[in-house]
């Protein structure tokens, strides 16, 4: 199908020679930030674990967004979404990303709901 | 693509049927489309898990302290190192596979061969290393005890270092009578015993003076609450009920047992979809082998479960987040 590759990556910041290469630039960043996640998941900086941003700690907005970056370039480069029609690449990642926001959304309140009629009820619980 | 479909001999016209408005072939878009329904499946499963934990997020196990093994490193506390080992495997599973696919678009069989190949030997690496990570979960490290209401306790001396049971249980001579099969009175046979009895446990625990109970609740820095003394004594005296080893899925002697549940079940359906993928792996490494896709022309069906591998990657990217670093 398409043979064409685009070969520019981070905006157009790096451009590789071949596809080949392109495979190669691509694992090393993603080898990267997979150590920078081991590193701090061992480390575990206290300024990152004492400070909160929206509810949630430093460190898990880090991994969160390192995460989503690493699936980002898989979809984007391993498995070719940069070379595909736009009206492809949006049936796929828009619809995919709404309806797992909105699963995500709605439960992690649900589970919070719980959580606080649990801890101010009147049945005892823990024995 | 030809094969699957009639020629209407107007394919040049716009409503001919020779359009690709997406400019993917049938396979090749189909198989978008089931990878958008399976993270679906995945981001539930996930999205259930985040769930169950906001529910019990003051006494969630923390997983560092769960995952510390390494494979010939007995004793050795090495949260992490092994779950990222096994994290580089998928993905450079997924670099040979998307060579592979490189490869065949430059019909060079000899080079798809040999990348398929090591895709092959990677997945096969990650599922025994899961089975391994199974394996030590499901054994367990120091045993616990578990309360009437179902929570767990675990030892810790003095020092604030976890103790196992089986270093300070007394050993209580009892005779018992093996409920077997043959002579219940409906077809039950008695549940694997631990190698201590609660009161074994509970006798050792009163005897050493500088043990301490520690609970599954969190304190303000995140840390499971340890008790005093007295306070020990009279949880497992007031409220201890049986010896945990070990997890499955009804009990797990590292806190709440929804945590077993959901690991076993995400990174087995996880593990699952690496196995399937591995088999239709080698189906296609051997089709390439015998030159199928050659006589084809075109190694499109190599692209097309490439994509499903480099999404089993993807879920695991997931996975290793929400299980081993949040």
């Amino acid at each position: 199908m398409a043979h064409e590759h685009k070969l520019e990556i981070f905006r157009g910041l790096i451009k590789f020679k071949s596809n080949e290469a392109k495979i190669w630039g691509v694992f090393t960043f993603l080898s990267i930030v997979t150590i920078i996640e081991v590193a701090l998941g061992i480390i575990k900086p206290e300024v990152l674990i004492d400070n909160r941003f929206l509810a949630m700690k430093l460190l898990n907005w880090i991994f969160i967004i390192l995460t989503l970056v690493k699936a980002y370039y898989i979809t984007w480069d391993f498995m070719h979404m940069r070379d595909e029609k736009k009206s492809l690449r949006r049936a796929v990642v828009w619809t995919a990303i709404f309806l797992i926001c909105y699963l995500v959304l709605i439960l992690l309140i649900e589970g919070d709901y719980i959580f606080d009629v649990y801890k101010s009820n009147y049945v005892k619980f823990d024995f | 693509m030809e094969a699957t479909v009639a020629k209407t001999g107007t394919e040049g016209k716009t409503w001919g049927g020779g359009n690709q408005p997406l400019n993917a072939s049938y396979g090749k878009m189909m198989m978008w489309f089931f990878i958008v329904s399976d993270a679906l499946t995945f981001s539930g499963f996930l999205a259930s898990y985040g769930f169950s934990r906001f529910k019990f997020i003051d006494s969630w196990p923390i997983a560092d302290e769960v995952f510390t093994h390494f494979p010939f490193l007995h004793g050795v506390d090495a949260p992490m190192y092994y779950v990222a080992f096994m994290t580089f495997i998928l993905i450079f599973s997924s670099v040979t596979m998307v060579l592979a696919v490189d490869a065949g678009h430059k019909m060079q069989q000899n080079k798809v061969i040999l990348y398929l190949f090591l895709t092959i030997i990677g997945g096969a690496i990650f599922v025994g290393s899961q089975a391994w990570e199974w394996a030590t979960f499901i054994k367990g490290d120091y045993g616990a005890v578990e309360t009437k209401g179902g929570k767990i306790l675990q030892f810790l001396n003095t020092e604030g270092e976890r103790v196992a049971i089986a270093d300070f249980a007394t050993k209580i001579p009892t005779a018992r009578n093996v409920h077997e099969e043959s002579n219940g009175v409906w077809y039950m046979a008695e549940p694997t015993q631990t190698t201590f009895s609660f009161e074994e446990v509970k006798a050792g625990f009163l005897a050493d003076e500088s043990l301490l109970v520690r609970t599954q609740y969190l304190d303000e820095n995140g840390f499971p609450t340890v008790l005093s003394r007295e306070e020990s004594i009279a949880k497992i005296v007031n409220d201890g009920k049986i010896v945990v080893e070990g997890a499955n899925l009804r009990h797990n002697e590292y806190g709440t047992p929804l945590f077993a549940d959901f690991f076993f079940f995400i990174t087995g359906f996880h593990g699952f979809h690496v196995l399937s993928g591995v088999l239709i792996n080698i189906i296609i490494f051997f089709n390439v082998v015998i030159g199928t896709y050659e006589r084809r022309g075109s190694y499109e069906m190599v692209e097309k479960v490439g994509l499903y591998w480099h999404f089993v990657d993807l879920v695991w990217v997931f996975v290793f987040t929400f299980f081993y670093l949040v």
